[in-house]
């Protein structure tokens, strides 16, 4: 593994694969809370045609060509998206699923208009369908560092135009910002990410390292700016991850190891982030249970004890299964116990387990009264 | 004669495309109605994730077990999704976003670690290869069949009798899912038949349009089909049509250029819907643009007969009912002006009497009704 590490092409790889992975993580974040991550995927598989015009037109695998052919094809299929929205009623998923099929089946056929021609640098092109990092050389470095810091520049330029337009475009447009405009420099930009993306997921795949890496960052923040940071180091991680992997193992592509990576962090997102997290969601649903039940308990006692006229009335456990429905469970009672707001006590001649307030038992569930009355005056 | 038919290559690849086509566009026809154009996409990607599974269980590229396989697959595509989206985490656009390319790079995964040269290349799963359908033949009542001949006839049987079945409750379900829970149709339970079909027969399709060419069957005739009526079930027949000669155009392209026959009749599906939205009747760009003309020179020759009714007999009269007078005062364009005068007097609104323009009797009613108003 240190081997392979030092390898100078095994560097330029994982450098490449981090780099395309932050800028997709960067611009895929105002695609997820534009809500257009479908749009990525339209976009992603619309890239194929101007692939092979790049190629077609360089006549060799020469990035810089490639790359803006991929980006006009990208261009125009977000336009033919705003035109069979605006101008037909169709329903916006159709329209995506329009452009994502028709420009991808026309990219497949000159796909293999291209192989067929017979040229021998033509196996490069396959790369782009599921991506291979291995591929990256070191010339590619610079037109990848290049765009990223053309995005970087518009985002950071853009920065509170960008922001008011992904969370609230209405205010933005009342406000007289050019919202039209704004959402369109957006979309170029997510284009942009996209055909840089294009060398390591390739275009079938590309959807998912625009979008995972923001879905991620959203659990763990709430601001905008660090979300886009997160985005962009979780998106470095999935494509260096999935780099050293194809790497490792030779004739791996590399897009479906950084998909499977990207998507692991999903997943540990949606379950362990503070606040949002499934588990945390879990905890907090049990921590209410349990207040409830204890409040529940002492009212029910002090309601027994203010019936027999008797601050320490023992209540027989089978009443409060009675007034509560069911029992309290067991590790709540002693949680209460434990707390000093009730006792257990024995009320012979009966055998079974009694259980009777305490003072301050009494006070806490006057406390807890008065609370749940302020709580429904208050809605 | 059967025979020759069974034996010649371009008919029977003529006949999977057809069949393809087919048995896309009567369940798409549905699917684009509903606004699950996307779900499609996100089940066409993730079968593949099924086929390899099954294909390292059974050792079988078709068969029941793929099918069963392939409905699992698109349902648990579906289910997933659908719990992502109401855990609330992240909404239902990245939910489909996040599922799918999971399952299909997993799917990928396996194939190039497991099945690499054995039976399914990555490439082929997903581009497909109709022009091979002919090489894996089975002998069927004295003649060499294609299989994926009779497991797409077969698929489209059941989505034909399906479709026929609950044509009712599916059109019903469609345009008002509301009325149809409320009425004891189930559409829940017709969502995931509907979806488990798209899945079987996109795996049906698969070795002959792979993954993403099944796309553009299942969305693009019938959305095609959509903007020239508003009737269902011509919807569905223009649908059927429009897949078929796509099929068929693109296969005599394909063949004349030498480039992928099933991208060519997916590129040509996208031909048709061009041409649909350019020059549909009614709803086609060109006819938008011809409305929109037809009511600006409407509007123009209502506000050239107010103008003129409003100058008649009044001392600025020789000023006003002019021609020069709408260019410069009302600020038309010259052809603007000249478009409103031929319309109205073509309509017997205006006519030249002394050099000016003047109402004739019709017009002055026209004018009467809109100040009336």
């Amino acid at each position: 593994m240190a081997d392979l590490l030092s390898s100078a092409i095994v560097q330029t790889v994982l450098a490449g694969a981090a780099l395309l992975g932050a800028i997709s993580g960067m611009l895929g974040a105002f695609a997820v809370l534009r809500r257009q991550s479908l749009l990525g995927d339209a976009l992603a598989h619309a890239a194929l045609p101007g692939v092979c015009l790049g190629f077609l037109i360089a006549g060799a695998r020469d990035l810089g060509t490639i790359m803006a052919g991929a980006f006009l094809t990208g261009a125009l299929a977000a336009l033919a998206m705003m035109l069979i929205t605006r101008r037909t009623t169709l329903k916006t998923d159709a329209a995506l699923g329009i452009v994502l099929s028709v420009f991808f089946a026309v990219g497949v056929v000159l796909l293999t208009y291209v192989q067929r021609q017979g040229r021998t640098a033509s196996a490069g092109l396959e790369t782009f369908l599921f991506g291979q990092a291995a591929a990256i050389l070191r010339a590619d470095l610079w037109i990848m560092g290049g765009v990223g810091l053309v995005a970087l520049a518009v985002v950071l330029a853009l920065w509170k135009e960008f922001k008011l337009v992904s969370f609230d475009a209405e205010f933005a447009r009342a406000n007289g910002f050019p919202v039209l405009a704004l959402e369109a420099a957006l979309t170029m930009l997510v284009a942009l990410a996209i055909v840089v993306g294009l060398q390591l997921v390739g275009v079938v795949l590309m959807v998912a390292l625009l979008i995972a890496p923001a879905a991620a960052a959203r659990q763990w923040t709430r601001s905008l700016g660090g979300m886009v940071l997160l985005s962009a180091l979780i998106g470095a991680l999935s494509g260096a991850g999935g780099a050293f992997a194809s790497a490792a193992q030779r004739g791996l592509a590399t897009g479906p190891v950084v998909v499977l990576t990207a998507t692991l962090i999903v997943l540990i997102s949606l379950a362990l982030a503070p606040e949002r997290g499934l588990l945390w969601q879990a905890l907090a649903a049990r921590r209410a249970r349990a207040r409830i039940s204890d409040r529940r308990v002492l009212a029910t006692l002090q309601g027994l004890a203010e019936a027999h006229d008797n601050r320490h009335y023992p209540a027989e456990s089978g009443m409060l299964k009675t007034a509560l429905g069911a029992m309290p469970r067991a590790e709540r009672l002693a949680g209460l116990e434990a707390r000093g707001f009730i006792r257990p006590v024995t009320h012979p001649p009966e055998t079974t387990p009694h259980w009777e307030l305490t003072r301050a038992g009494h006070r806490e569930a006057d406390r807890l009264t008065r609370k749940t009355r302020d709580e429904e005056q208050g809605q | 004669m059967i025979a020759a038919f069974f034996d010649s290559i371009p008919a029977m690849i003529l006949l999977t495309g057809a069949l393809v086509g087919t048995s896309a566009a009567l369940l798409g026809s549905f699917l684009v109605l509903r606004g699950n154009s996307m779900l499609t996409d996100a089940i066409s990607h993730s079968i593949v994730f099924g086929i390899i599974l099954v294909w390292l269980l059974t050792r079988e590229t078709s068969g029941p077990a793929q099918v069963i396989g392939a409905a699992l697959t698109g349902i648990l595509t579906v289910v997933l999704t659908e719990l992502l989206a109401r855990s609330q985490l992240v909404r239902m656009d990245a939910a489909i976003g996040l599922v799918f390319p999971a399952l299909f790079a997993a799917g990928v995964l396996l194939i190039s670690l497991h099945a690499r040269d054995v039976h399914i290349h990555v490439e082929s799963v997903l581009l497909g290869e109709i022009g091979f359908v002919w090489l894996n033949t089975i002998a069927l009542g004295g003649h060499e069949i294609p299989v994926a001949v009779i497991t797409l006839a077969s698929v489209l049987a059941i989505n034909l009798g399906f479709v026929l079945a609950f044509w009712k409750e599916l059109k019903l379900a469609s345009f008002d899912p509301g009325l149809a829970a409320a009425l004891g149709f189930l559409p829940g339970a017709l969502h995931y038949a509907l979806l488990s079909l798209t899945s079987i027969t996109a795996v049906a399709s698969f070795e002959a349009v792979g993954a993403v060419l099944f796309i553009a069957f299942v969305i693009v005739p019938p959305a095609t089909a959509y903007l020239l009526t508003r009737r269902l079930w011509l919807m569905v027949l223009l649908a059927i049509a429009i897949a078929l000669a796509a099929c068929i155009t693109g296969y005599l392209l394909a063949e004349a250029w030498d480039v992928s026959i099933g991208g060519m009749m997916a590129s040509m599906t996208g031909v048709w819907f061009t041409l649909a939205l350019l020059f549909a009747p009614e709803r086609g760009l060109f006819a938008q643009a011809l409305a929109a003309r037809q009511a600006r020179l409407e509007h123009d020759c209502r506000a050239l007969v107010a103008h003129l009714f409003t100058h008649q007999r009044t001392d600025r009269a020789a000023e006003e009912n002019t021609r020069s007078a709408l260019i410069t005062h009302l600020r038309w364009s010259e052809t603007r002006a000249r478009d409103a005068i031929l319309r109205a007097q073509d309509q017997g609104l205006i006519e030249r009497r002394d050099g000016l323009l003047a109402l004739r009797p019709k017009g002055s009613a026209e004018a009467e009704a809109i100040f009336k108003r």
